[in-house]
């Protein structure tokens, strides 16, 4: 295998994009779960997200407004998740398992007059000469502004959690919903509002792999994506930069074995396609034997349902 | 002494579907008052002090705080008004520092350093010392008293409602809080002070509101009063204390030799080399504050936490290894703390439950089939024989009251003739009348020549069913002692859960 035939500038400016999609669905679930609510049909709303933001964007000719429709696309899915589980109570695996199966339907149904098309192409943010700079241009300023978005999101979110009020309230609402209600914090709304972000995040996500990393509609175009990202939740501890950080060393195992195989490696394709994946699990059995920090880190409220008594 | 008068209530009425919490209650608390609600468990006081604070609305009746009329919609238009509240359980949050917790509880607080200084000043001219830069997970029970009585103290209340604030002290952590108490009542602040230990009552309070099924049935001076006549009025009949024949002990029934076993909670407390023997008709209390590892205790000795099999051996045989239904099967059963969802299956029948246990000793499965038959004669076996009161066995467990579930699930560990018995807080929550059926259940076990562990935060139980006492602190246990002529400080040190205490009571000296 020739490995210098594999450029690192470009692998890493490769890597950034295709980190995004999971690194939006990964920062929105971990605003879910720091609330205590385990919503796992992160994959069916970041294909809903997928197809929303490809139709958005074809019919208005708009990349920006396919970006917006992805994330209304998620966030309106995720209104189901929301009624059912803090509403009615329902369970909340069985209704996220249920969400992405319904997820990954309806786009199929919805995309099924799409399939084929191009949509608008998604330009890079003009940073002038910068970008012409040798290894930081590419690595620095050569980006959509999608990417600038969501390293943004990150920064925000870490900080709306550390050090604002309503972050406070999120995470106390996530470690003990019964003390926060004696508290007189509203535990339905707070986590609404943090499944809606969550929904958003992800359809944003999905969008964005509709739109830019492949860019037409198929279905079943996110292939794994959010399953990867809620097992980078769990990587990062409910951290938002360790978000970042696992999401480009998923990123980074993605664009390595696409180089791996146009660079005509050894190992057999499946086996490189199949290894971002593989580590997923890897990494979710390794988090989950070691019960000491993962553990730990985990909102203690997790999964379960709030319900006032008297 | 004629005080101003605070709060006052007046025919504050509340129902829920198929009980009346409260009809027709009123009493008034004065200015720097500290004032007593008595009743069990289940007379309404919670409810009562939730409309209070705007957790709840009441139906009917007004309340006036200050001349003015007073019906807040919310906690936080009662924290407005100048009222706090301490809960009974804690309202904080483990993975949160002190600081944070305390921020939480209040409705503008300042930036995080300078509640900090804040928290620091107020807990030590209080005598409450507390790091504000501390997890709350890793704090003891005292300390995280302190946290929401801090919480309370930074909003400058006019009214503090206590809600059963000893129940998780100790001796020595009661003195300290009494002392904070009282000073702040000294200092014009109303304090209302929940609970059913009257001997507490009777040393902190100036006035007592009794409280049964709902309704006021009496107010009075605590001080001008006996225990005795206090509970009287509280349980409404007079209370026979439980009764132990003289046994002669045998031979060992239980023994445990150096037990470690770590916890399966972060925040949990690890055993540390507990060794222990309990002769048959025996029976040992465990006590301690909560936390200190008796939930693991009663997980390692039912098994679900398994050790080294020469640890634990029951009438002889090593069971250290074996699993739940294997230990029942040598004699072993245990009651555990949380009635719903460990003890029992919320939403299953009693039938179901008395199965659940019951399977292995009373032999309830045939062929590998469940024997439905036996088990409702078992079942109603225990509703008969413990008085449980439903309508049948078909019952869900969520559905019985407190006390009634506590009797069913003691009742099928105790009607299954277990050589060795071990519970966990068997009459936490529970009314009187029922702890004192449960208590004597357990006696009358011990009689029948079994040997019985009682772990229990409260102490007057053990010293009212237990020959020998041992303390539990940091998953450590101490030497049993016999409870003849045991004193309540001598228990007090021996829980020694006081942790940082010293620098409270030092602090204590200094002042006085």
């Amino acid at each position: 295998m020739d490995f210098t035939s594999l450029n690192f500038v470009v692998l890493i400016a490769a890597l950034m994009v295709a980190s995004v999609p999971i690194m939006l669905a990964a920062i929105g679930e971990l605003v879910v779960e720091r609330a205590g609510v385990l919503n796992l049909g992160v994959e069916g709303m970041m294909i809903i997200g997928a197809v929303c933001g490809f139709i958005a964007a074809v019919e208005t000719g708009s990349p920006f407004l396919g970006f917006l429709g992805g994330a209304v696309g998620g966030a309106v899915l995720s209104l189901i998740f929301a009624v059912l589980t803090q509403t009615l109570l329902a369970n909340q695996v069985a209704t996220g398992l249920a969400l992405t199966l319904f997820g990954l339907g309806l786009s199929s149904l919805l995309g099924q007059n799409y399939v084929g098309m191009k949509p608008p192409v998604t330009g890079k943010v003009p940073f002038g000469p910068l970008a012409d700079l040798p290894v930081v241009g590419p690595i620095l300023f050569g980006h959509d502004w999608v990417v600038y978005f969501s390293i943004l999101i990150i920064a925000i979110v870490w900080w709306a959690l550390k050090a604002t009020r309503l972050g406070l309230i999120l995470r106390a609402v996530g470690e003990n919903h019964d003390a926060a209600h004696s508290l007189g914090y509203n535990v339905r709304r707070i986590r609404l509002g943090a499944i809606m972000f969550g929904g958003a995040m992800a359809g944003m996500g999905g969008a964005y792999v509709s739109l830019v990393r492949v860019p037409q509609w198929t279905d079943g175009i996110t292939a794994g994506a959010g399953w990867i990202a809620l097992a980078i939740v769990v990587f990062a501890s409910w951290r938002p930069w360790r978000v970042m950080l696992g999401s480009y060393l998923f990123g980074g195992i993605t664009v390595l074995q696409l180089n791996m195989q146009a660079a005509g490696s050894a190992i057999p394709v499946q086996y490189l396609s199949m290894a971002p994946y593989l580590i997923t699990i890897l990494v979710l059995v390794i988090m989950s034997s070691g019960k000491g920090r993962a553990a730990l880190n985990a909102p203690a409220s997790l999964g379960q349902n709030f319900h006032a008594t008297r | 002494m004629t005080r101003q008068t605070l709060l006052a209530l007046e025919g504050i009425s509340k129902s829920y579907p198929g009980v009346k919490a409260n009809e027709n209650v009123g009493f008034t608390i004065g200015a720097g008052e500290v004032h007593a609600l008595l009743g069990e468990n289940g007379a309404g006081k919670s409810t009562l002090v939730k409309m209070i604070y705007g957790l709840v609305r009441p139906d009917e009746g007004q309340m006036t705080l200050g001349g003015a009329p007073f019906a807040p919609a919310a906690p936080r238009e009662a924290r407005a008004r100048g009222v706090a509240m301490v809960f009974q359980h804690f309202s904080l949050f483990d993975a949160l520092n002190v600081a944070e917790n305390v921020a939480l509880g209040m409705d503008n607080p300042p930036p995080q350093r300078e509640l900090a200084a804040k928290i620091r000043d107020v807990s030590e001219g209080y005598g409450l010392p507390l790091d504000p830069a501390r997890l709350v997970g890793d704090l003891s029970a005292g300390e995280r008293q302190r946290v929401e009585i801090i919480r309370c103290l930074l909003q400058d209340p006019k009214l503090l409602i206590m809600d059963e604030p000893t129940s998780v002290l100790t001796p020595q952590e009661v003195n300290i809080l009494f002392d904070t108490l009282r000073k702040l009542a000294s200092e014009g602040t109303s304090i209302l002070y929940i609970s059913h230990k009257l001997e507490e009552i009777r040393t902190l309070c100036d006035g007592a509101t009794i409280l049964r099924r709902g309704k006021v049935v009496g107010s009075c001076n605590p001080r001008e009063k006996t225990a005795r006549e206090l509970a009287e009025l509280m349980v409404g009949t007079t209370l026979t204390p439980p009764e132990r024949a003289k046994i002669e002990t045998g031979e060992v029934a239980l023994e445990i030799k150096g037990l470690s076993v770590r916890s399966l909670n972060p925040f949990g407390t690890s055993l540390k080399d507990i060794s222990l023997s309990v002769r048959k008709g025996e029976v040992l209390g465990i006590g301690g504050v909560a936390g200190n590892g008796q939930d693991e205790l009663l997980l390692a000795l039912s098994g679900e936490l398994r050790s080294a099999p020469a640890a634990i051996t029951v009438l002889g045989q090593p069971v250290g290894q074996l699993g739940p239904n294997d230990r029942r099967r040598v004699g072993l059963l245990t009651g555990p703390e949380e009635r719903l969802g460990h003890a029992a299956a919320p939403d299953m029948s009693l039938l179901e439950n008395a199965f659940l246990t019951g399977a292995v000793r009373r032999r309830l499965v045939r062929n590998g089939f469940i024997d439905w038959l036996e088990t409702k004669i078992f079942a109603e076996d225990i509703i008969k024989t413990f008085d449980v009161r439903t309508p049948g066995v078909l019952t869900a467990a969520r559905a019985l009251s407190g006390g009634n579930l506590q009797k069913f699930v003691i009742g099928r560990e105790i009607m299954q003739e277990p050589a060795v018995i071990i519970v966990n807080q068997p009459t936490w929550g529970v009314d009187a009348a029922a702890a004192a059926f449960i208590r004597q259940a357990l006696l009358d076990r011990a009689a029948a020549g079994a040997a019985v562990v009682v772990i229990s935060q409260d102490i007057d139980e053990i010293l009212e069913v237990a020959d020998r006492f041992a303390a539990l602190n940091e998953g450590r246990l101490s030497a049993p002692v016999p409870t003849k002529g045991l004193t309540v400080d001598r228990i007090g040190l021996m829980l020694g859960g006081a942790h940082g205490m010293h620098s409270a009571e030092g602090h204590d000296h200094a002042t006085a």
